[in-house]
Formats: structure tokens, C-alpha cells, sequence
């Protein structure tokens, strides 16, 4: 009886981890097995712990190749997405043009397709074309899936911004331009460093598209699937390993961030009362 | 323009040189009219507002204060007319190249900048030397109080101090013309009533010409030196505050701006009006009015007295009626009369002493209602307004002049 209402009191939680265990596990499998010590050429099976491999991480020259062609592709990726993408949010806003609204409706229209759907016409538009395919092509294709994200991030962000800020830069003598760049980009930054990080995301993850429109060129997911038929080597765990700790270190410094700003204005309200409410003249 | 001199707004930078020249800061409308689609929001508007004037707009939400307002910033530009700032045309001119500056009822102040960097962002974009930004940026905080937050972002400050960050910002410009948008909208009564009394004096201060949109009737009465009533789009009377209350123009005017009581009348011959269902009464002011016109008397509730029905005529004119209502607003009483079917008046009687009050007549009591000649004021229906829908009613705002008239 007493342990049933345990269970029952404590059912929130109980599901919870389980849900969280089914999410993480797979990732805490990879870690563990950075320190594996596999025996032949399959990482498998738990031999014995050892830090061999992340001694000399970067040893396997071709997977560190990889590693940094996919950092390049998504650098190069995602800023391109992203100034794309602002631009196209912005106009898709602010201004009122034939087909604005068939236009919004497009942006979203690659976020649904297949990826294989994607991959597949991209190639066949680049043999059309003639384009030689590699980290030209890659970055073509990585930009062009990536841009419906940007847009939706910086749209929602548009929707909400508060125009007589605006108004009131150009009442103060500032041009568009000026305008844009001191008042309106700033504050579109935390929406549109968003949309950079996902979209670089999105660029350093992809294998579908990539593996349609790489030609000779080798990225990191396409290393370790290409690796696959032989047994991945015992690295590939720990750069994916590094790649999560850099990505929880960044998520954990934009929370921190965010708190920090939220208490500033938890101050500023006990302040507010403090300070007087008259205006000497 | 990077030379010291003793004090910050007396510098002048690009030719601003705020209110000594006595030609500048004033601005004229010439026929304005401004249509969104087919909806004209403002309607072949002519307005004049001298220089170092304190000038309010005052209207209902959608009587195109705001937006003449905007033709004036340069947020909108006129569909049709001429907006003039010291004798220039300024139509067809971007905001950012006027020389008026305006505060924004919802304060518009950027959020990323401290409130130092925000005052100083006009400043900034005329190329104003570092030093003489400093200086000017430090003198206006201080003007309105708030020197030891600037460093302090917009958002760590009340409603009331970002107000008058949003002054601050405005002002340190030394605009020819500096237009207030609802600034005071948001806050709430008591800092109102004192930042009303302040914004006043600053202005008294600066000299600079005060465009001020409102809807409060009360604060455009103590603050303006002269009150533009608009409805629909349409000025129904320009004029000081005691003209626009003691004198409306039109039935709209008599019930925007305090309680009003619109007795419907007929002028007759020569300087008498017949009052309908009461007496006849003789004022210069039906000589404006020709033979058989319809017209409304105005008599503001705190001039009219009650008596008892029976009470014998005086040579004073007076009217019958039912008490409908009493109501104690603490400084005064205010009862509600009726005198005929669809006509009502609000009488507020002076709170003397309690005995007194509970000596006055109770709901339902036959009553007379009198008053000096003197303080009847005679006014045509506005355009397209029925008589019925001006009679004195008890609004909420209505209620507020009451209380404090």
C-alpha cells in the first residue's frame, strides 16, 4: 500500500527520467565507448577501458579531413543561409508585394519535402547545369535547405518588433541604413544568432543531401558512414563526443546568459520603486 | 560646432538654434488631407500654431489627432495640402531630415542602449563633437532627474522614468518643434497630474513649440495654451482653454471637454432664445444666430442651482425637472435632472457641510434648475452629431472633470 502511493506521488518524475533515459542513452553509449579498447575493427562490444584514443584523437587523417571540410561547409553554410534568410524575413514582414503571401507559404515548402526528394533534385539540377560536384555544390545545396529555418526564426522575431523603435531612430536624424544597423539588426541579433546556430547545426549533420551533391569531397557524417562498411574507429566516438560537449557549452551559455539579464530586470523593479518619481527643473 | 560654451542648450549645432530666433518653430497645415484607402483619417485641415506655443490636439481615439500629428513628424505624409515648418514646406520630406522631434506614447526608447547612449543617438547623427554630447546628454538627464541611472538600461527603469528618458531624448536635439504623442497615456493618475505641471514648465523653460495629442480633456485644459477640439478628422474649435469650456463651438466641443448640459432651443427674434418646454431668455449671443434656428444652450453643471419646484420665479431663467440621481464625489455632489424626455443635465453642488447635503433633494423630487444668464453660452449642432447623443451622460472621464472642477 505504502509503495503505491510512493509510485503514485512520484509518477511524474519516474516517466520523466524514463523518457529522458530512452533520449540520452544513445548518446552516453557513444561517450562510453570512446574509451573503449575494441578488439578488431568494430567498436561494438565493451572490451576494456583505455584512453588511447583520445590521446591522439585527430590521428586518422582522413576522418580529420572530414572533420574539417564539415566545419568549413557549415561555416560557410550557415552565414550565407543567415543573411539570406534575414533578408527574405525581413521582406516577407515589412513590405507588401505580389505574391508576398504564396512567398511565405514557399519559404516553408522545403522544411516538409523528404531530404531524399531534396538530394536527389539538387543532383539532377547540378547535372543539368554542369556543375562540378564537391564543396562548391555542397555549400549550394547546404545554404539552400538551411534558409527556410533562418526565416522562420527571424520571421517570428519580426512579427513581435516594436516599429515606432524604428519611428523614432529616423525622429532622431537617422537615415535607413543607420537605422538598420543601430537599431534594428541589434536588436533581430539574439534571433538571428539563432538561426545561425541551427542552421550551422543542420549544415555539420546532414548526410542525405550531402551524399547526393559531394562528388569526391568527404564530409564528416559522410566519413563515418563511408566507415561504417569497415568498422568505425574508435575516434569517430570521440569527436562526436567533443561535438556534444561544445554544443551543451554553448546551450548552457545562452541560458546563463538569459538568466542573467532576467534578473537585472527582477532589480530594476525593485529600484523602479525606490527611486523618486519627481523631475527637478 | 565643437566650440565650449557656458551652457548646453544654448549651442546651437546645423543651424538649430532653438527658441532665440523668433521666426522659428512654428507650423502651418494647409488644407491637409491624409486617406488610408479610401478612409480619410484627416479632412482638408487648415491649422496655424505660432512659435513657443503649447498646443494640444484633443479628440476621441480616432479623430485623427494622431495621425495629423504624424504628417507633422514626417511618419506620414499628406494625401493632399501643405504641411509648413517656419514658412517651409516640409510635404514629401523623410522624418529623419525635420526638424522636429517627437515623444512616443509608448516612450520608443532602444532597449540595448543605456539611457546615456539613448539620449545621445540624435546627437550622434548631426556629427555633435563627443565632448559637447557629453555635455549636453549629462545636462538633460539631469533636467529630468534621472542623472544617476545613465548607465542603466530602459528596461530597469518605471514607466514614469522612461517617460522622461523619452523627454530627455527628444529635447536635447533643441528641436524647432517638439510633438508629444499621449506621452503621460500610460501612467497613471497622480504621476500624471505631476508630470503635466513639469512637462509645463519645461516647456515654459525651452521655449520650444509643444505639439501635445491627447485624449484627456483635463490635461489638455491645464496644460495648453491653446486646445484644437477634433472629431472626425475635422478641427470643431481652436482656441484657448477657457474659450473651448466656457464657449464651445459646437454640441461636440460642449460634451468632450467636461459635463455639459445642452438644453435644445430656438433662437427668436432679435436677442432672445426659447428654451424648449421652459423659458424664454435674452442673450447677446442669439444675435448670431437668425430667426427660428435651432440651437443648444450650454450650462456647465456647477454654474446651474437647485430649488424647489415651488419655489417662486425669479427673474432668472430656470427649467423643471425630476432628480433621476445622486451621487457623492467627495468635494461635491452631482445630481442628475431630468427636464424632458431625452434631455438631462448634471448639476454638481459644492459638498458646504454634511447637514447641508442631506438636506438636498432625493431621487424622484420635483426640482427647478437656475442659473445667471450670464453663464448660459449659446452653440450650434456639430455636423453630423444628434442632439440626443451629447446630452450630459455620466462617463467615466466626464465624472473625473466633475469631481475636480
Amino acid at each position: 500500500m505504502k509503495a503505491w502511493t510512493w509510485l503514485k506521488d512520484h509518477a511524474v518524475n519516474i516517466i520523466a527520467g524514463l523518457a529522458l533515459f530512452y533520449m540520452l542513452a544513445p548518446i552516453a553509449v557513444i561517450a562510453v565507448f570512446s574509451f573503449n579498447d575494441p578488439v578488431g575493427r568494430f567498436n561494438f562490444e565493451w572490451v576494456g577501458f583505455t584512453l588511447d584514443a583520445w590521446k591522439n584523437p585527430f590521428g586518422i587523417t582522413e576522418l580529420t579531413d572530414a572533420l574539417i571540410t564539415s566545419i568549413q561547409l557549415a561555416a560557410i553554410s550557415s552565414i550565407g543561409s543567415t543573411i539570406l534568410g534575414t533578408l527574405i524575413a525581413i521582406a516577407l514582414v515589412r513590405y507588401n508585394f505580389f505574391g508576398r503571401r504564396a512567398a511565405n507559404f514557399l519559404i516553408v515548402i522545403p522544411l516538409a519535402t523528404p531530404e531524399v526528394v531534396i538530394g536527389a533534385s539538387l543532383l539532377s539540377m547540378f547535372l543539368v547545369y554542369g556543375a562540378k560536384l564537391g564543396f562548391g555544390t555542397l555549400v549550394i545545396a547546404h545554404i539552400m535547405f538551411s534558409i527556410s529555418f533562418v526565416v522562420i526564426v527571424v520571421r517570428s522575431r519580426l512579427i513581435g518588433f516594436d516599429r515606432s523603435l524604428e519611428e523614432a531612430a529616423a525622429d532622431l536624424g537617422a537615415n535607413a541604413i543607420t537605422t538598420f544597423r543601430k537599431i534594428t539588426l541589434p536588436l533581430l541579433a539574439p534571433a538571428v544568432g539563432a538561426a545561425l546556430m541551427l542552421s550551422f547545426a543542420l549544415s555539420i549533420d546532414d548526410f542525405v543531401i550531402s551524399n547526393f551533391n559531394s562528388g569526391a569531397t568527404v564530409t564528416f557524417p559522410l566519413y563515418i558512414f563511408g566507415a561504417n562498411q569497415r568498422g568505425i574507429p574508435v575516434e569517430v566516438n570521440v569527436i562526436a563526443t567533443m561535438l556534444f560537449a561544445v554544443t551543451v557549452i554553448a546551450m548552457a551559455a545562452v541560458i546563463i546568459q538569459q538568466r542573467r539579464a532576467e534578473k537585472m530586470a527582477e532589480k530594476r523593479a525593485d529600484d523602479a520603486g525606490t527611486t523618486g518619481m519627481s523631475m527637478p527643473i | 560646432m565643437e566650440s565650449s560654451l557656458d551652457l548646453p542648450p544654448d549651442e546651437g549645432d546645423n543651424g538649430k538654434t532653438g527658441h532665440e530666433s523668433g521666426a522659428e518653430g512654428s507650423v502651418r497645415l494647409e488644407g491637409v488631407t491624409k486617406k488610408f484607402g479610401s478612409f480619410a483619417a484627416v479632412k482638408d485641415m487648415d491649422l496655424e500654431i505660432a512659435n513657443g506655443e503649447f498646443f494640444t490636439m484633443l479628440g476621441p481615439s480616432g479623430c485623427g489627432k494622431t495621425t495629423t500629428l504624424r504628417m507633422i513628424a514626417g511618419f506620414e505624409q499628406p494625401t493632399e495640402g501643405k504641411v509648413l515648418i517656419d514658412d517651409v514646406d516640409v510635404a514629401g520630406q523623410p522624418a529623419y531630415k525635420r526638424p522636429t522631434n517627437t515623444v512616443f506614447q509608448s516612450y520608443a526608447l532602444f532597449p540595448h542602449m543605456n539611457l546615456e547612449e539613448n539620449v545621445a543617438f540624435g546627437l550622434k547623427r548631426k556629427k555633435v563633437g563627443k565632448s559637447e554630447i557629453k555635455k549636453r546628454v549629462a545636462y538633460e538627464l539631469e533636467r529630468v532627474g534621472l542623472s544617476r541611472e545613465a548607465k542603466r538600461k530602459p528596461a530597469q527603469l518605471s514607466g514614469g522614468q522612461q517617460q522622461r528618458v523619452a523627454l530627455a531624448r527628444a529635447l536635447v536635439n533643441l528641436p524647432k518643434v517638439l510633438l508629444l504623442d499621449e506621452p503621460l497615456g500610460a501612467l497613471d493618475l497622480k504621476l500624471r497630474k505631476g508630470l503635466q505641471v513639469q512637462l509645463k514648465n519645461i516647456q515654459r523653460d525651452v521655449g520650444i513649440t509643444f505639439v501635445y495629442v491627447t485624449h484627456d480633456q483635463e490635461e489638455a485644459l491645464t496644460m495648453s495654451d491653446r486646445i484644437a477640439v477634433m472629431d472626425e478628422g475635422r478641427i470643431e474649435q481652436c482656441g484657448g482653454p477657457e474659450e473651448v469650456y466656457e464657449r464651445p463651438a459646437t454640441t461636440f466641443v460642449a460634451g468632450f471637454i467636461g459635463v455639459s448640459n445642452l438644453l435644445p432651443a430656438v433662437a427668436a427674434s432679435g436677442s432672445e432664445i426659447k428654451i424648449d418646454g421652459g423659458p424664454t431668455v435674452s442673450t447677446p449671443e442669439a444675435a448670431d444666430f437668425s430667426a427660428d434656428e435651432r440651437c443648444f444652450a450650454v450650462v456647465r453643471p456647477e454654474k446651474l442651482t437647485v430649488s424647489a419646484a415651488d419655489e417662486a420665479p425669479s427673474d432668472r431663467p430656470s427649467v423643471d425637472g425630476v432628480v433621476e440621481s445622486s451621487l457623492y464625489l467627495g468635494t461635491s455632489t452631482q445630481m442628475v435632472v431630468r427636464v424632458a424626455d431625452d434631455v438631462k443635465m448634471t448639476v454638481l453642488i459644492p459638498n458646504a457641510s454634511e447637514a447641508e447635503r442631506h438636506q438636498l433633494p432625493g431621487g424622484g423630487s420635483r426640482v427647478k434648475l437656475v442659473w445667471e444668464p450670464d453663464h448660459m453660452h449659446l452653440t450650434s449642432e456639430s455636423p453630423e452629431e444628434s442632439a440626443s447623443a451629447d446630452t450630459a451622460d455620466v462617463s467615466p472621464d466626464n465624472e473625473k472633470e466633475g469631481a475636480t472642477a
